[in-house]
């Protein structure tokens, strides 16, 4: 099946910072169909670099969406049987405003004149879109990574309007090792001097300096035990070492393609900014404690971590399940076994498409 | 209560066998708030759920288990039995269930204590380990006692803890905990003469102790 985006445009979203975007676009996918009493939607939250294309194949380039493996007929999130939503995030380069939008007021890209924005931001967007389809209340908010931190952020913002959460390989806050890792992505763009204080529209991109963040995030994204079995200390296309600075290691080629091939369809500013925000992150602000903050949800939570994740690990899946135990809500918890690190909610879904599936037919038959 | 008895021999049959779940059956009012510690793929739970509409939570420390128990609808959580009773208020749950598990338990005590704070009531099901087959065997054999209800080597046994009903009601009179009712169960069928001989599986309900009496430090 061939799906096309589509766009959703609203007078103006306001900002935790107290800033005002006005007009704002979302660009968003659905999947399915929506039932008379419009119970069975879901909405997939994309991580950091995602889109709105999070399943089947593109009408614009072809290509299957980012979640395809886990979204369909039969799949975990079962279009034949529930409506899926799923939109690029506020500050996005993939159709939704984002610092490459032209800013209407000057004409030009918005670049670095663009709001901080903040996951809440995202969210919000999102709630105006998903009011405006004519939803009232979702079955499940889900997403992993930076997904997850918005489905958490849902429950919390709106907990009339969820009615289950389904956070995977996430946390509550971002730690001091993952603001860390993004400084370094965003060091590295801002100190290619293609960079131009985010002023680069119209000319050359800071290309390298956003290959070198995306290679930094790559490492972080596989384990050591998913990198030795991909690439061991295998050569690239060499029987010995070439004795200069080329690429020698297969490692060293994947993640140069990787780096060069994200220069392509992202936008260095959006990096900067979705990064920022990520690193915001804190779902206990401004409350007192976790506990306190999801105190007003009556969702349903199923939580996921994965054994290798060591850029969002367990102990903060855990931290959100000891939070919601606190205020005796409604979860499930369980740390899938996989050698894929952080993409493990990506690439390995066998176990999680069980739990998902039975998760959601059981929070489905008791409210649908 | 003929059909209180029937619906007992259903669930017994229904739960393949397992004795003490139809006893816990029978313990659990509709509509309760249950935690079920231990609970493995979530069989327990989701029979309470269907025929009591008890709002149920589970605490399974094996992942296989916990994802058994997830896929069928179960909200069942990974985690070490006392670290999950330890982040829960005070009388959370009407019912806190430890079904076969508590001789397992690094700290049987600490668990047992926990579960009367973060429950009304807890109802405990564990092996008899005076029953007589398991005292001939360790008579007649001069070894550690391999029996239906002890069936493993020494060495590769999970039970760490090996409690009597004597030595349970012994804990219960000094801890000061109310015993609101006891059944003793041999091969699928109630016992009354002799638990300490012949119950091979001993399910109590028990409350905590009245304010001010218990000689809990």
């Amino acid at each position: 099946m061939v799906v096309e985006t589509k766009f959703a445009r609203f007078a103006a979203l306001s900002l935790d910072s107290g800033s005002v975007i006005e007009p704002v676009e979302v660009a968003y996918e659905t999947y399915g169909k929506l039932n008379a009493s419009r119970s069975n939607a879901i909405l997939i939250e994309h991580a950091f670099s995602g889109d709105a294309h999070a399943a089947f194949e593109s009408a614009e380039t072809g290509q299957p969406g980012w979640w395809d493996n886990m979204i369909g007929p039969g799949k975990a999130f079962d279009t034949d049987k529930y409506f899926v939503v799923c939109s690029n995030v506020l500050g996005g380069c993939r159709g939704t405003t984002g610092p490459s939008s032209i800013n209407p007021a000057t004409g030009c890209p918005y670049a670095m004149s663009f709001p901080v924005i903040t996951i809440g931001d995202m969210v919000r967007l999102q709630k105006m879109l998903v009011d405006s389809l004519g939803i009232e209340r979702l079955l499940t908010v889900t997403g992993g990574s930076m997904g997850g931190m918005q489905a958490l952020a849902w429950a919390v913002a709106y907990p009339e309007a969820v009615t289950s959460v389904i956070p995977i390989a996430s946390t509550s806050r971002h730690s001091a090792q993952q603001i860390a890792f993004n400084e370094v992505g965003r060091q590295a763009i801002m100190s290619d001097p293609d960079w131009r204080e985010g002023d680069y529209y119209g000319r050359m991109k800071p290309a390298r300096g956003l290959a070198v963040a995306r290679m930094v995030g790559h490492i972080t994204y596989m384990s050591d035990a998913s990198m030795r079995e991909k690439f061991g200390r295998r050569l690239r296309g060499k029987d010995g070492f070439g004795f200069d600075f080329s690429v020698d290691f297969e490692v060293e080629s994947y993640l140069r393609y990787r780096g060069s091939q994200f220069v392509d369809r992202f936008d260095a500013n959006s990096y900067l900014y979705i990064t920022k925000a990520m690193d915001y992150f804190d779902l206990s602000a401004g409350y007192g404690s976790l506990g306190a903050a999801l105190e007003p949800s009556h969702a349903r939570y199923l939580v996921m971590s994965f054994t290798s994740d060591w850029l969002y690990p367990s102990y903060q899946s855990r931290e959100v399940v000891r939070a919601l135990r606190s205020r005796n809500k409604d979860v499930a918890y369980c740390e899938l076994t996989s050698s894929y690190g952080h993409d493990a909610f990506l690439v390995d879904v066998a176990e999680e498409t069980e739990l998902v599936r039975g998760f959601l037919a059981s929070t489905y038959g008791e409210t649908g | 209560m003929a059909a209180a008895e029937l619906k007992t021999e259903l669930l017994a049959r229904e739960l393949l066998g397992r004795t003490d779940y139809a006893i816990i059956g029978q313990i659990i009012g509709s509509g309760a708030k249950v935690l079920d510690l231990g609970c493995g793929d979530g069989e327990l739970l989701a029979w309470l759920k269907r025929e009591k509409n008890v709002q149920g939570r589970g605490v399974e420390i094996d992942s296989a288990m916990v994802q058994r128990a997830i896929a069928r609808g179960v909200s069942v959580f990974q985690s070490d039995i006392e670290e999950a009773l330890a982040d829960y208020p005070d009388a959370t749950f009407d019912y806190v269930i430890l079904s076969q598990t508590l001789q397992e338990t690094r700290a049987p005590l600490r668990v047992l204590r926990e579960m009367l704070r973060v429950g009304r009531r807890a109802v405990v099901a564990f092996p008899n380990f005076g029953h007589w087959t398991v005292r001939l065997s360790h008579l007649w054999s001069g070894r550690s006692p391999r029996t239906k209800l002890f069936p493993y080597d020494w060495h590769d046994s999970p039970n760490i803890h090996f409690l009597t009903v004597v030595d349970f009601e012994t804990l219960a009179r000094t801890e000061g905990w109310r015993i609101e009712r006891r059944f003793f169960l041999s091969r699928g069928r109630k016992v009354e003469v002799f638990p300490n001989l012949t119950a091979e599986v001993a399910v109590y309900e028990l409350a905590p102790p009245r304010e001010g009496t218990g000689t809990r430090a």
